[in-house]
């Protein structure tokens, strides 16, 4: 009688107690900007795209849910012809964002993916790139990378003497 | 054999052997990057520095580099040493103080020496806070890609360049830290082997420039191995493939035949494969405008079985498997079975297998005419028919000058090379024109074919007074043929070079009697990668076809362009009822047909190929072609076979029923099955996976028409799978199954070691491939009847076919690279006859205006045209000013 009591006292101060519930959808959780949730393909400080197409993130994948083909524009920049997500294979680790040498590849707090069709998970590279630098502004790849492109010479890059001049005799 | 201590360790060494070779043969993992299996040591890099101990009391010891010290009997070293560690992080972390932070968007990466070492040392933090060094790079041509900050000086690319293979336009310039490995201006490498220095290059400085347009990481290259189908050689290849396209060939190692190295004709020729010529598609063309809807390949094959029931006529070909031409014989019977060369090729090429079996002298391969003590090369432009064997032949000048060496290691190469200056090996020359080993001749002769042959037949006679003297002989070509004979008769091991593209048999005959007299190796070249394979196979020539061909006749063409190969090819094709071409590429004798079957190229089917030295050889399926129409040729004409009801085809389901009833009906052809295991073979029930165990994009690379992966092709024709799963190449496979160089923390071709029995030994298992073609032990058959001397005809001019690595091959040539290397179409005349700038060029059906190219070696009454580039070349032609 008295254990009976007990309880139900317990369940009534409950009442009063902060609720852990969230009321999703209609109110959203906070989640820190760490988060791995959908993943997005960033731009430089330039606006340009981030991704140099190097294989590394579809290598890291554990799932291989990623798929590109490198290509290499006029001006040198290399990018990627395509670059597909398949989020119905997904499964979020980040592996793909540590393994990305030039901050392209982001996880977001975004979590809200369903679809009715396994089809429409299938991301492509106009549904992945972003307009902003996400997590990590200011980094430039091609501005410590050895690698000439439009604009920036050999020799431009940061940390980097003028190119050797090989006639000259000069120690 | 002698034995070293590593690490406490004994090991069996070899004393003549360097110790880095030595602890590479024994799969220690010990990093280096100068030292070089072919090239041996230089000693630049101090990377492979390991510590030696006097005797088994001496506890501090001494650094010594492992490349430039013998493997001496009881000497003991440490590789583990903290010291020797130590240092060996140091000289990483020196060499990566300059280099670009480039890995992202280097070609290298995934299979990259330089990545390898540093992780094998352990150094990954750059302390220097310095700026890097910079270079401007170079434009070296379509095949070869140039990024010189990522350099590390390690030499390796001019020993190989320079040294090795005798190029002269790219050097090492400047001076102290500035050292820049380039041409003197931009400009493409005029070599034929540059494509090597991508494999050569421990780093990202010279990449493979074809690559690029369609760059796809080594982890996720689908391989097999395969055979290069450029030339007669049948150097072995890894040919690479992903998301249904050819990627690139890398070089597979076979010690007897291409070592480490491939020519650039066949590193870069693979484009034709993913070229639009392409025949993808069953076709039916009609209308005028040989306009065509796709056929299904049911339909297809139920269009060509009915004509079956009538009289059919079948032409092969010299660039298809032995398998497809056996089913093609099969099914048009071996009289009405023909090989689809001209008379005069099919002539030169019987001569040569007939010389190869009924002579007591056996066809050596490259690797033994690497070693070869004297050597005769009688009409053959190798350099442009075979550019693996004048490489191997520039390997052979060094030979002699560096049995003579005495104290000095052979392994030891800039010691060795500096004591032997430019001695060299015995080797005389003899072509019609000008080579591009002419340098490496002691003496030699530019003469007409003929002259040639007269050449080789008095230097028979020297060396043999059963060979037939050669009447008329001018006293210095008689000097010349004493001083040759003399060598010959002198040397342990001579080999007598020669070949069919100077279009002579008696040239042919002259070399087999050279061979003959003195007991030399005959290393003949033939045509294309499977003339051998088709002359063993027999059938008459396109004439005999002509011949054989009643008008309103079914003929099947297979994987050959008549128009290439006769002028009476329209008449041919005319007369036909029925053509069927069986063939990947769209071309001039596909246009006629009224059935066109798209066939699989070598990199989407298996098969034979035998090369020069009578070796058959498998190449095995890369890939799937996506779609099903694309089937291999065998396949094709089996299911007319079978949609007929005929018996013959019924049982074969896979390739090794093939191969069974080509070697039932031909046991002389019974070696083929040999060639490789059998699609029954499995290492521990598993067949050997195509993809790299670290292949990408699996679940995403088809996503996109479907969420759902596709199914492993199964394939019925060998031990191999399309997939990731099953046997990897860390696994004891047989050296005819290995379908990459890879290790764990060996992810470049160095990797190579780890599959050899020793550095530079056979391939784990032996070489593969079989002989079939065995010296005959009867008398030797002399050939009595030598030809007279070249005579000028008033009005005529002999045609000299002239080869050219880039463009005599029409495969390469539709490789955009390979086409930009060709040369334009011309006529070589001789100074006396240049009539013009440009001459009309006309006989036997030949008629062009042509440039004139002046070649000072010519003999006047010859005109030399290449092959190739202007079509089916006539014997004797008419010159006149244009």
């Amino acid at each position: 009688m008295w254990s009976a009591l007990r309880t139900i006292w317990r369940v009534f101060l409950h009442l009063f107690e902060k609720k852990p519930t969230i009321e999703y959808p209609e109110v959203k959780p906070k989640l820190p900007p760490r988060y791995r949730g959908r993943i997005v393909l960033t731009r430089d400080p330039d606006g340009l795209e981030r991704c140099v197409a190097c294989y590394l993130c579809s290598a890291a994948c554990p799932v291989d849910c990623i798929a590109l083909q490198m290509a290499e524009a006029p001006d040198g920049r290399r990018y990627p012809a395509f670059f597909r997500i398949n989020f119905s294979r997904c499964i979020f680790c980040g592996f793909c964002e540590e393994a990305c040498p030039t901050y392209a590849i982001q996880l977001t707090p975004d979590f809200e993916m369903s679809e009715y069709r396994r089809g429409a998970m299938v991301y492509e590279k106009e549904d992945l790139t972003v307009d902003g630098q996400g997590k990590y502004p200011g980094y430039n790849f091609y501005r410590v990378a050895g690698l000439a492109i439009a604009g920036k010479g050999k020799g431009e890059a940061e940390g980097e003497r003028a190119p050797i001049d090989v006639r000259g005799l000069l120690p | 054999m002698a034995t070293i201590v590593v690490d406490g360790r004994p090991y069996e060494a070899d004393p003549a052997r360097n110790l880095l070779d030595v602890c590479l043969s024994h799969k220690l993992d010990l990093p280096y990057f100068c030292w070089h299996p072919a090239m041996g040591s230089v000693g630049a890099c101090r990377q492979c520095a390991v510590k030696q101990f006097k005797d088994e009391n001496d506890t501090r010891g001494r650094l010594v580099m492992a490349c430039m010290t013998p493997a001496a009997d009881g000497a003991r070293f440490s590789i583990a040493d903290p010291e020797a560690k130590a240092f060996r992080a140091s000289v990483i972390e020196w060499l990566m103080l300059n280099h670009p932070h480039d890995c992202p968007v280097c070609d290298e990466g995934s299979e990259c020496h330089l990545q390898d070492m540093t992780v094998m040392t352990g150094h990954n933090e750059r302390r220097f806070r310095f700026p890097k060094r910079s270079y401007v790079n170079q434009d070296l041509g379509p095949f070869v890609n140039h990024e010189m900050n990522r350099c590390i000086q390690c030499y390796r690319c001019v020993r190989f360049y320079r040294d090795y293979a005798g190029g002269a336009d790219l050097d090492v310039f400047g001076v102290h830290d500035g050292l820049y490995f380039g041409r003197a201006g931009d400009g493409t490498l005029e070599s034929e082997y540059a494509g090597n220095l991508v494999e050569v290059c421990p780093t990202g400085v010279f990449t493979d420039k074809t690559l690029k347009r369609h760059y796809a990481r080594k982890w996720d290259l689908q391989t097999a191995p395969s055979i290069c189908v450029h030339c007669s050689l049948g150097c072995n290849v890894i040919p690479g493939e992903r998301a249904g396209e050819l990627r690139r060939i890398r070089n597979r190692y076979n010690r007897e035949i291409n070592g480490h190295f491939l020519c650039d004709r066949g590193r870069y020729g693979y484009e034709f494969v993913n070229d639009e010529r392409r025949v993808r598609r069953a076709l039916a063309p009609h209308g005028p405008d040989r306009s065509a809807d796709p056929l299904d390949p049911n339909e297809a094959i139920a269009r060509v079985a009915p004509l079956l029931a009538g009289r059919v006529v079948g032409i092969g070909s010299p660039r298809a498997s032995l398998e497809a031409n056996f089913a093609l014989q099969t099914l048009v019977g071996p009289d009405r079975f023909f090989q689809g060369i001209s008379t005069r090729d099919k002539r030169l090429v019987d001569t040569a297998l007939a010389l190869l079996r009924e002579g007591p002298s056996r066809a050596p391969t490259l690797h033994e005419v690497e070693r070869a003590d004297a050597v005769l090369v009688l009409g053959e432009d190798a350099p442009n028919t075979a550019p693996r064997l004048a490489l191997a032949l520039r390997q052979t000048a060094g030979v002699v000058p560096r049995q003579a060496v005495a104290g000095i290691p052979r392994w030891h190469d800039n010691a060795v090379r500096e004591l032997i200056q430019d001695a060299k090996t015995p080797i005389y020359l003899a072509t019609p024109v000008a080579t591009r080993i002419d340098d490496l001749a002691r003496r030699g002769q530019h003469a007409p074919p003929e002259e040639i042959a007269r050449l080789g037949f008095a230097v028979a006679h020297a060396l043999n007074a059963d060979a037939p003297p050669v009447g008329g002989l001018a006293p210095e070509v008689a000097a010349l043929a004493e001083e040759i004979a003399g060598v010959l008769r002198a040397a342990e091991r001579p080999v007598v070079v020669t070949g069919t593209s100077c279009g002579s048999e008696a040239v042919l005959r002259a070399a087999a009697q050279v061979a003959w007299a003195c007991g030399a190796g005959l290393c003949c070249v033939l045509p294309e990668c499977n003339s051998m394979g088709l002359a063993l196979l027999g059938g008459g020539s396109l004439d005999d076809a002509a011949r054989a061909l009643s008008d309103g006749d079914t003929l099947i063409v297979l994987e050959n362009d008549l128009y290439e190969r006769t002028t009476a090819a329209d008449a041919l094709l005319a007369r036909a009822g029925h053509v069927v071409v069986v063939d990947h590429l769209a071309h001039a004798t596909g246009a006629r047909a009224h059935t066109l079957l798209p066939a699989g190229t070598f990199a989407e089917s298996d098969g034979t190929l035998v090369n020069n030295e009578g070796r058959a050889q498998r190449f095995f399926q890369v890939f799937a072609p996506s779609g099903h129409s694309i089937r291999e040729s065998w396949r094709w004409l089996r299911d007319v076979m079978n949609a007929a009801g005929r018996a013959e085809a019924a049982g074969w389901h896979a390739l090794d029923d093939v191969i069974a009833a080509l070697a039932a009906a031909r046991p002389d052809l019974a070696g083929v099955r040999d060639a490789a295991p059998s699609a029954a073979w499995r290492f521990a029930g598993n067949k050997v996976a195509r993809l790299p165990h670290r292949a990408t994009g699996r679940t995403a690379l088809h996503a996109d028409r479907s969420v759902h992966e596709p199914r492993a092709v199964p394939d019925p024709d060998a031990p191999f799978n399309f997939s990731m799963e099953g046997a990897g190449v860390e696994l004891p496979l047989p050296a005819a199954l290995v379908p990459r160089f890879w290790s764990p923390g060996w992810n470049s071709e160095q990797a190579l070691h780890r599959f050899q029995e020793e550095v530079e030994g056979p391939l784990r298992g032996g070489t593969p491939g079989v002989r079939l073609v065995a010296p005959g032990a009867g008398p030797i058959p002399w050939w009595r009847d030598p030809p007279g001397p070249f005579r000028r005809r008033e009005g005529e001019w002999r045609v000299v076919p002239l080869h050219h690595v880039f463009g005599s091959d029409p495969l390469s040539m539709l490789s955009p690279g390979v086409a930009q290397r060709a040369p334009a179409p011309y006529v070589a005349l001789a100074p006396a006859d240049a009539l013009g700038a440009a001459v009309v060029v006309t006989g036997e059906g030949f008629a062009a205006t042509l440039p004139v190219r002046v070649l000072p070696e010519l003999t006047p009454g010859t005109a030399g045209l290449p092959v190739g580039l202007v079509g089916p070349l006539p014997a004797v032609v008419e010159v006149k000013p244009a």
